[in-house]
Order: structure tokens, then sequence, then C-alpha cells
């Protein structure tokens, strides 16, 4: 099986300057790897590190020590040490980003939001607009509200947009912030095909996910996360691990 | 179970590592007065990117501005620019203050564009809003006034402002006007590179939203390269792909945009974005 991510000896310690240098360690040496078509959720405790590790991935945040490498375009690249023009084009094309917050241009229509990514790729204008419309239809989004400015939706209904703004181009690599922290269990169903649809492409994805019912309906493996050592990579133990996708 | 390959969902076209940066920064000071200026800044700019200068007042960000458009010689170092108009066979590097003064003004009227925080700063009082716009035409060239007028409508469209004002003087307009058309006087004649200080500086949130907005599509859509001056950091956070913070004249931390606001190393940095009041 191809390998997409390669994460080894990942070393993170925040130095707050303006609190007496105070230094907190948060990542002691992840190491992992992860496949096409496979789901690896990041477990653990609150304040165990686990945002922390994915931003990581995302180059959202810096490491003191260790390597992020990722399959980009037929080649291996770190994305730990890269410049960040190299970033920039590595998270247009290969690397996707669901977060549990949306954050854009206060006037911008809900369905532009979601094209954008797509027509960032120089994607046709048509197509992406078909596609942002089937996803937010999928994910429940009402119509009339397309045209309006997420800033006044409510938390589930930005989030949902966010989720369909993730999932707009076929990332081979996808990170997931907690995407069904906000949503019911219709929405929460949705995302989770999303996510195995996803897997059966051939995409590489990494979440985090606090509801334990979405966790074992798509986690291939979990990596549990300890502070104070480095972390081990475990098979999940959930039923569907078995089912083929 | 999956026959999925890795390439088959990569669409894009990724610009090649070996194309040239469009403004490349080498080792730049510029001290009018200990303290005051800048001292030993580099970078390099590539088409299509916007970078964010962020720091405090004073901080020398806006001399370094001045002098990277060519409008203030350093003491030293050196800023190279990629000449040409995306021709390849035509396109040449060279270096801003060993050209002719009257090749920088050419490049000021035509390749570049500036945007000044205060829009009257960049636009003349006397001339109408279509005058505005077709002046910059005319200094590169044009002579049919049909096809100047008709430019000018275009781009009075695109940035928003009313056709019906096209005759008024832009006296006449608000500060959010004024700017939109501080900015298509920039644009008109096509720049690859556009250098802004502070442009939402003086106004209303609602009026800066809207100007970020049509900034964002602009650069999106034209391919520019932009250098943005500003001490906003949500504005950075909006248009910049990367960011250098600056502090007593000194370059204290660059880095994508995202990371240096989310995870900044600096002490400097840590203090400005710790200092934002959220909402």
């Amino acid at each position: 099986m191809n390998s997409m991510l390669k994460v080894s000896n990942l070393r993170k310690t925040f130095v707050l300057h303006n609190q007496g240098g105070m230094q907190l360690p948060v990542l002691a040496g992840a190491d992992f790897s992860v496949n096409q078509g496979q789901c690896l959720v990041l477990n653990g405790h609150s304040g165990s590190g686990k945002s922390t590790l994915l931003r990581a991935l995302y180059a959202n945040y810096l490491v003191d020590q260790g390597s992020i490498e990722m399959r980009y375009q037929d080649q291996w690249i770190d994305i730990a040490n890269a410049t960040p023009r190299t970033i920039l084009n590595v998270r247009r094309t290969t690397l996707g980003w669901v977060s549990q917050f949306l954050r854009v241009i206060p006037r911008i229509s809900a369905l532009e939001v979601v094209m954008q990514p797509m027509l960032e790729l120089g994607g046709c204008r048509q197509q992406a607009e078909i596609k942002a419309a089937n996803l937010l239809t999928r994910l429940n989004v009402p119509a009339h509200l397309w045209h309006i400015a997420p800033a006044t939706f409510s938390g589930g209904e930005q989030q949902r947009v966010n989720i369909a703004r993730g999932f707009i181009v076929d990332y081979p690599i996808l990170l997931l912030d907690e995407p069904t922290a906000s949503l019911d269990t219709t929405n929460s169903a949705v995302v989770v095909e999303l996510i195995n649809e996803a897997k059966a492409r051939g995409a590489a994805i990494i979440g985090i996910f606090h509801d334990e019912e979405v966790r074992n309906q798509v986690a291939d493996y979990l990596y549990n996360m300890q502070a104070d050592k480095a972390s081990e990579m475990q098979k999940s133990t959930s039923p569907h691990v078995n089912i083929a996708c | 179970m999956i026959n999925a390959t890795s390439a088959s969902t990569v669409t894009a076209t990724v610009e090649s590592t070996t194309e040239c940066p469009l403004l490349s920064v080498k080792e730049l000071s510029m001290l009018y007065a200990p303290g005051k200026g800048f001292t030993d800044v580099s970078f390099d700019l590539y088409p299509g990117e916007v970078l964010g200068i962020v720091g405090e007042s004073g901080s020398g960000k806006s001399t370094l501005l001045q002098v990277i458009s060519g409008r203030m010689q350093p003491d030293s170092g050196e800023v190279l620019y990629l000449r040409g108009s995306g021709n390849a066979q035509i396109e040449q590097i060279e270096e801003l203050y060993s050209m002719a003064e009257s090749q920088r003004r050419q490049l000021l009227r035509s390749e570049w564009g500036i945007v000044h925080q205060h829009p009257m700063d960049g636009l003349r009082s006397r001339v109408s809003a279509g005058g505005n716009i077709g002046e910059r035409l005319m200094a590169i060239g044009h002579k049919n006034y049909a096809e100047i007028r008709e430019q000018a409508e275009k781009w009075l469209s695109d940035v928003e402002i009313p056709l019906e004002r096209i005759d008024d003087m832009p006296i006449t307009f608000s500060g959010g006007m004024q700017q939109r058309l501080q900015i298509a006087r920039n644009l008109v004649t096509h720049p690859k590179l556009i250098f802004m200080d502070e442009p939402t500086g003086g106004l209303d949130v609602s009026v800066q939203a809207k100007l970020l907005d049509l900034l964002r599509r602009l650069v999106t859509e034209l391919n520019l390269a932009v250098v943005i001056v500003t001490h906003d950091l949500a504005v950075a956070r909006l248009l910049a792909h990367r960011l250098i913070v600056m502090k007593q004249s000194k370059v204290v931390e660059t880095g994508l945009t995202d990371q240096v606001l989310d995870d900044p190393q600096h002490p400097y940095t840590q203090l400005l974005v710790s200092s934002v009041l959220q909402n």
C-alpha cells in the first residue's frame, strides 16, 4: 500500500516570551505514517497536543525538530522544513484542511466560499458551482442561504460550509479538526459518508474526532497522544475495519 | 481495495521551482538617523504573491516600501526587478538604483502601481474620476479618446463606482470611493507589481471589508504581486500570503502568514498577536 505521509521524531515546545519565557513541551517525538485510503485518528485527552500535531501537519505551527514528509506530485516533500511558497503550493493541490471555525472575508457568499479552493486550482467556474451546490445540498445547507455571506449563519451551518469547502477539491491528504463538533446526527452521518468516500478514492486522512461514534465509523488506526513520551499507533478495534470500502 | 493513485487526484499545474522572482531585495539598508529607517532586509517576491509588512509605527516599514518602490535611494543593498511585460524574450533583471531615474519613473507609470494611504496623495484633485484613470493610460501612450473613456468606465464598474460619477471630481467622493478610484487608476495599465501603504487605514469597517474583498479578487484575477504595509493584523491575515514583522528598523520574524500569526516565535510578534482585540 502506498504511503502518503511520514512523520518522524516530531518535537515541539512552546516558548511564551511574554510570560517570563515559560516553556510548554507539547510534542515529544511523534512518529507515524499514513497510507492511501487510510484514516488515522489522533486520540487523547484535551491538552494532549492533538491540535498542535494537526496544525504542524498543515505547517500552521512550526516544529523544533523532526520531519513531516508528504507525497506531493510524485515526490516527497518535508513540509516541516519547506519554504512558504512550497507550503502554499502543497496546500493548494495536495493538503486539505477542515477546521471547526470558518475564517473568511465578511462579504463573500457561502457558495463562493465553498467554490474558492477549486477556482484557485484553476478549476472551471461552472463545474465548481455544480460541485459546491451538490456538497451544500448533501450537507443540508438550505439553498436560500447559499448567496448570503456565512458570517450570519449558525455555528452548525458555518461548520457545514467549512466542510463543503474542505471537500470540494479531491485532496490526496486531508486534515480534519473535529469536523462534526457542532453537528446533529443527520449531518454527522453525511460527514462520515464524505470521509469514507474520500478514503475510497485513496485519500489519506488524519483527524481529531471527539464523537466516539463518528470516530469508530471512520478510524482505521488510532494514534494515542502522550505528552511525556513517544506516542503509539494502534489498530482501531471498531468493527468497520473489516469492511472493505 | 483502492485503485486510485495519488497523481490522478491532482489536477493543478504548479509553477515550476525554476521561476524567477519578480522582485528580489538583497541586504537592503536605509537609515536616515540612528534607529530611523531599516537595516539588512532581504526577501524575494514572486508573481501572484502578496507580501505583508507589519510592525509598530516607526519600525521602518513605510521607509522600506519607499525604497523598494524606487522612490528613495538606499544606503546599501540591491533591489532587483524582473522587467518586461510577462514575455520571456524581453524580460530582464535590472537593479533599481542602477537604472536612470527616468527609467524608474517609467516603471512607476506602467508596470508598477502605488496605492497611498491617503487616496488624494495618489489622485489628482482637479481632474475628473474618468480623467484620473485615463491619465495613466495616456502616460503610456494611449491616444484614442473613446478607447480611454471605455477603459475608464470598465474600471469604474470593476471597483464598484457608479458610472454617473465618471465626470465628478474625486474630492466630492467619500473616502472609500476615493480609495477604490486610486486602485482603479493604478490597475488600468495592467501592472505586475503593486505597493500599498495602509490601504484600508482611514476607512470604516464596512467599507474596509468591501475593499479587502475587491483587492483579494483583483490579486487573484490579475495574478498581481503585492507588497502591503499595514499595522492591522486582520488585514494582513486576509490578504497576505507571507509576512515580514519589523521592529526598530529590523526584521524580527518572517514566514507564512497564518504560521506567523498562530505560532509566533519572536517575543515582539507574540506581544503583537496577543494584543489584538478579539471579537
